[in-house]
């Protein structure tokens, strides 16, 4: 098992260099100037010129991207081209936010999308199934934008039961925090649990025709127990895998409902460094993103064999 | 939170009314150890505005977003600063002018004192009005005349001038683009191009430091060692009393969503509000929109002069006679309430208005004379790079009103859509169109921003040293040397006009219309001052 | 892989493939309601220069945000233009960048899937690089691919394919590496056909039918990502109508006159519905072990 998780972790450095590779020569071959974007409008190019030379924008290709290896190395992100500020500090500053909406959704999800895969399965082919079916089409289909203004006009604006936008952290008032977070996490929500609910059924599905299942409902053994005791447990680990692919899927709706809800995430944080060719905090968010994504991913390959004893690694 | 030694420097400075206030302040402090200190922040003060773009870079010298001059009214003093009558006015300091017109003394006024508690200097004026005249344009100006400028004590600052140089007051004055803010001099040392890493300033407002997220929020506390004026607080002018604890700026990506946020009172302010989106704040009695300030901004379309086809006179002014401001402004802003047609290149409500040679563009356009001239050009039909952002609204309408107007009159528009950021950088780039240049491409300037020919950006006819578009022009250089010299109003109007001729002969830029923006505010702020800065002293916030 | 997803016949697949059509009539309900409705909307869309009543271009500033009329059936937007002949014509672009987002991710997938799965020299890395692009949030990919070529049609069009071509290899190699252990291919090599002719003849036929599922969910999903995409700021110019760049326009609007969201969201929620039905009928009846159980 922990020879298994070494030889995982070890085949995560490729990826990652390959992932700072690319990032790196995407901007650097990306129109658009830092320099020009931190000046203003009434700049002239002489002035420009002497901010890039100080941003060390002017230095070679392979230069600039020793010097973002090595401080990577020591553990140092660089440094905010627009804003002068560490961009670990910036990340530290926005990555809550990011994680704890991610995770009462991923939460949520679950919590509606597992019984609503296992109901449809269940009663495969009645009007329960069609429901959760079309619930989850539907998900896939109407933008997360859309859902989300949808929200806010119904929530926020008719019934007036919820804050419109804003995040509070969950330390400083949990209370608040519920708040301000449901009516975005109900937006993520919807796409997950049309992911997971889907998923969900079809591997019951697949599950519910095998044999120990006959065998157990033969036995006499309750119904709710052949479902989430034995049909559950066998059909889980596509259900984790969708979780963890879904993590993609979960970062680009949050790029989306934190411009929404105004929500000071990462997610927004990127674009926006995208928008200002901030290449420091574009580099460093994308290679964090990307080695959360890879380490979700081997933690469910990782919990695979906890759950599914017939996977043995 | 407040130190101990601040809560004692506040007990001598009690006597400037609002004790009670500030003996809440000083018990918030003191019980926010004890975990009591909800219930006495609640009492506080705090005005939550949400602001045009996010704050991202705290140097006021090294950038021009309005963003961050707006930052810096909170944090920075001036020395002098401009009235509602355009009028310069003393802020930090009172000045005399010897009667050869040589030198300019400058007096601090008492009280004075940065964040960090040290006295203001006149070291500290002379550090940052040498870093500021490095970087703004007008600063050059001076400095290129100046013989020498020091702090003679404490207080006085001494500027000696190699030739007379009739609007320095006003240049110190200015409230765009780049005021000269006072910093600490260790602070001011740091080069013109690199941005500065403090926060403290002499300004009426403290920096939370805290609580800043770049681009998202930024809180400013009340400084209460700060000495207000005497005088009624008038644009940048005046006393700037601050009656609120404190002030936290955020930003919205979506305008639908601040208005959501101010209709349900989340917010209390709101600095720009779509024009179209006003009707939704009318129905409600808890939030008011008005206009922020009479003047609004200019917006423009500038040609690139080093290439074909604009680098022709006779080419640029087919142009500027296919373009109708009124489809302009009415596209973009709709209500004709909010838009001015305008054909001055230094605004209209300025004492230098003028409107000579904008006729055409006033009077709804002339196609057909913008098609004769145009056959009559050496027009091959080069396709024209024009460059849209496709991510800020404000600028949205200008480039696709103007494609289909310069189509009419014959052109061939390469139509090139791109998000601000990326125009930012390209029209930087002196390359050929075909090859990542540029033909023409629109902004927005605030009035204050190009109401003189000292500081309009576009009137610079200096080659590769003036505006993207780099006209070379040396008529217009000679005009503006003249109203430099000008010493009277008259005399400089006078000039004025000859300039606004000059510019619409030779096309140096289109002024495609005046637009204004009006602000939000819950009814329980009351008193702002109406300004072309959003500024927050004088405001108080009603329970 | 069990033995059940194993292919049967290298003929059979693309059977199956085929007789699609003559299936999913059986299946009655909501598949054909699907296939109804996307064949209006493609109609609908391909024929929309023929009757459009106004030029969705032609911006008038008179005509701002107006209701719906006579002269503007479903009124106009911020500029003036119509509406109802901007969500026609959208419907062009945006289907015309789902299926050629799926297309192109399809074909490029194809292509590296089966050299991935037929070369092992060339499999590991090429594995690493796809596991790296997969590992890239494609949202901020794309993003970060539009600001580099600028928000033209093929730039948008190439932003949204791209991250979706990593998923496309692993499928198609993975059932090649399941094929190539299979009597027949074994067979093939033994009697010594060319390395071009087995992949034709024996492994082209079995991954078509999981790309055809594949493919219709990528272009769902990148007329979706589009929409984000424009939403976001980084989608095609104004002047060559989408649904998601009509959407993201009108969002500002979204409480004066919410038919600007309403109408291209309806067309393209309906428009991806449609597909994402069709593609799991497809999926259901392509996939051998459900169609046992079914049965």
């Amino acid at each position: 098992m922990l020879g298994y998780i070494l030889k995982r972790l070890l085949a995560v450095v490729p990826v990652i260099t390959f992932v700072a590779i690319f990032v790196f020569l995407l901007l650097r071959l990306t129109p658009g100037d830092p320099a020009a974007i931190l000046a203003g409008d009434a700049a002239t190019p002489a002035q420009l010129e002497k901010i890039r030379t100080s941003l060390g924008l002017n230095d070679p290709l392979l230069v600039q991207f020793g010097t973002w290896i090595g401080q990577l190395f020591r553990g140092d992100l660089g440094i905010s081209l627009i804003s002068n500020i560490p961009v670990s500090d910036m990340v530290g500053q926005r990555i809550w936010p990011t994680i704890n909406i991610a995770l009462m959704t991923i939460i949520l999800s679950v919590l509606l999308a597992v019984p609503m895969g296992v109901i449809a399965a269940w009663k495969h082919r009645t009007w329960a199934d069609y429901a959760v079916m079309s619930f989850s089409v539907l998900g896939f289909s109407v933008p997360v934008f859309v859902i989300g203004y949808i929200f806010i006009q119904v929530f926020s604006i008719e019934l007036r039961w919820l804050p419109v936008q804003g995040y509070t952290p969950p330390t400083e008032d949990f209370g608040k925090f519920l708040s301000k977070a449901i009516l975005p996490c109900l937006t993520l929500a919807t796409i997950y649990v049309a992911l997971i609910a889907r998923m969900t059924r079809a591997s019951m599905l697949e599950v519910l025709g095998e044999d120990y299942v006959r065998t157990a409902r033969a036995k006499g053994v309750s119904e709710t127990l052949v479902l989430f005791r034995h049909a559950l447990r066998n059909a889980a680990v596509p259900i984790l895998t969708i979780i963890g692919t879904g993590f993609a899927l979960l970062i680009s709706g949050v790029v989306v409902t934190e411009s929404v809800f105004n929500i000071p995430g990462i997610g927004r944080l990127t674009v926006d460094a995208i928008l200002a060719r901030d290449y420091p905090v574009i580099q460093a968010m994308i290679l964090l993103t990307s080695a959360i994504y890879v380490f979700i991913n081997l933690m469910i390959d990782v919990a695979y064999s906890i759950i599914d004893p017939r996977i043995r690694y | 939170m407040l130190s101990f030694k601040e809560g004692l420097l506040d007990k001598t400075a009690r006597s400037r009314g609002a004790s009670t206030l500030r003996a809440g302040l000083i018990a918030g402090a003191l019980l926010s150890g004890t975990g009591l200190a909800t219930s006495a922040q609640a009492e506080e003060k705090v005005i939550t505005a949400v602001m045009h773009s996010g704050l991202r870079v705290i140097d006021p010298v090294i950038t021009t977003a309005h963003i961050v001059r707006n930052h810096a009214y909170m944090l920075y003093d001036v020395l002098i600063a401009v009235d509602e009558n355009f009028t310069p006015q003393p802020q930090m300091a009172s000045w005399a002018v010897s009667d050869d017109k040589l030198t300019y003394t400058f007096t601090l006024r008492d009280g004075l004192l940065f964040h960090d508690g040290a006295a203001v200097t006149a070291a500290d004026a002379e550090a940052s009005l040498k870093r500021w005249g490095v970087k703004d344009s007008g600063g050059q100006l001076i400095f290129d005349v100046t013989d020498t400028l020091t702090a003679t004590d404490e207080k006085t600052l001494v500027w000696t001038l190699k030739e007379p140089y009739p609007p320095l007051i006003d240049t110190l004055a200015k409230q765009s683009a780049l005021p000269p803010f006072i910093m600490p001099a260790s602070v001011a040392a740091t080069p013109a191009t690199e941005s500065i890493s403090s926060f403290i300033g002499s300004g009426p407002f403290k920096f939370v430091e805290d609580e800043y997220q770049p681009g998202v929020s930024v809180t400013y506390e009340k400084f209460d060692e700060y000495v207000p004026r005497e005088e009624p607080a008038s644009w940048m002018a005046g006393g700037k009393v601050v009656y609120v604890d404190k002030v936290k700026w955020v930003t919205m990506p979506d305008s639908q969503t601040s208005i959501n946020a101010l209709l349900s009172g989340e917010v209390d302010y709101m600095e720009q509000v779509p024009v179209d989106l006003l009707p939704i704040l009318e129905s409600s009695d808890e939030v008011v929109s008005e206009l922020r300030d009479p003047l609004g901004y200019q917006s423009i379309g500038r040609m690139n002069f080093l290439y074909p086809p604009f680098d022709d006179v006779k080419i640029r002014k087919a142009a500027m006679m296919a373009i109708s401001q009124q489809d302009i402004m009415g596209t973009l802003v709709g209500n004709p309430d909010y838009y001015k047609i305008c054909g001055a290149v230094f605004g209209c409500g300025t004492p230098l208005e003028d409107e000579t040679g904008a006729e055409t563009l006033i009077n709804g356009g002339d196609v057909e004379a913008a098609k004769k001239l145009l056959a009559e050009s050496d027009y091959d039909g080069t396709p024209v790079v024009l460059m849209q952002p496709t991510d800020v609204p404000s600028i949205s309408a200008q480039p696709i009103v103007a494609a289909q107007a310069l189509r009419d009159a014959g052109f061939t528009v390469d139509m090139q859509p791109m998000d601000w950021q990326t125009l930012v950088g390209r029209r930087a780039s002196q390359s050929k169109p075909s090859e990542g240049g540029w033909n023409i491409f629109f902004t927005n300037w605030g009035v204050p921003e190009i109401n003189s020919p000292l500081i309009n950006p576009m009137l610079n006819g200096r080659g590769n040293d003036a505006w993207f578009g780099w006209p070379t022009d040396d008529a217009l250089e000679a005009l503006r040397k003249d109203f430099i010299k000008a010493e009277t109003l008259d005399e400089q109007v006078a000039v004025a006009k000859q300039i606004q001729a000059h510019a619409m002969d030779v096309v140096n830029y289109i002024p495609v219309g005046q637009y204004l923006v009006p602000q939000a505010r819950s009814t329980k702020i009351v008193d702002m001052l109406p300004s072309p800065v959003p500024v927050f002293w004088n405001v108080k916030k009603e329970d | 892989m069990s033995a059940a997803n194993a292919p049967v016949s290298r003929l059979q697949p693309v059977l199956g493939l085929l007789s699609l059509p003559l299936r999913l009539r059986k299946l009655g309900g909501g598949p054909m309601i699907a296939a109804i409705v996307l064949i209006i909307i493609v109609i609908a869309a391909a024929l929309a220069p023929l009757y459009i009543p106004h030029d969705p271009l032609a911006i008038n500033a008179i005509y701002r945000l107006k209701g719906p009329s006579e002269m503007f059936l479903l009124g106009t937007d911020a500029y003036g233009r119509d509406l109802f002949s901007r969500v026609v014509m959208g419907g062009r672009v945006s289907l015309f960048i789902g299926v050629g987002a799926a297309v192109v991710s399809v074909s490029l997938g194809l292509a590296i899937g089966l050299v991935s799965g037929f070369f092992r020299v060339a499999d590991s890395i090429i594995m690493r690089i796809m596991d790296s692009l997969m590992a890239i949030p494609s949202i901020l990919l794309a993003i970060a691919l539009v600001a580099l070529n600028g928000p033209s049609l093929w730039s948008v069009i190439a932003a949204i394919t791209l991250p979706e071509i990593p998923r496309v290899v692993r499928l198609v190699r993975s059932v090649v590496l399941t094929v190539r252990e299979e009597p027949y291919v074994e067979a093939a090599v033994a009697l010594g056909s060319s390395m071009p002719k087995i992949l034709w003849q024996h492994l082209m036929p079995n991954t078509l039918a999981p790309l055809t599922v594949q493919g219709t969910y990528i272009c769902a999903s990148a007329i979706l990502t589009e929409a984000i995409l424009s939403f976001l700021g980084a989608g095609v110019s104004t002047e060559i109508p989408t649904w998601g760049n009509i959407m993201a326009e009108g969002r500002l609007y979204f409480q004066i006159k919410p038919s600007l969201i309403f109408w291209p969201g309806l067309m393209l929620s309906l428009c991806i519905l449609s597909i994402n039905l069709l593609g799991d009928t497809a999926r259901d009846l392509l996939d051998p072990r459900l169609r046992k159980r079914e049965a």
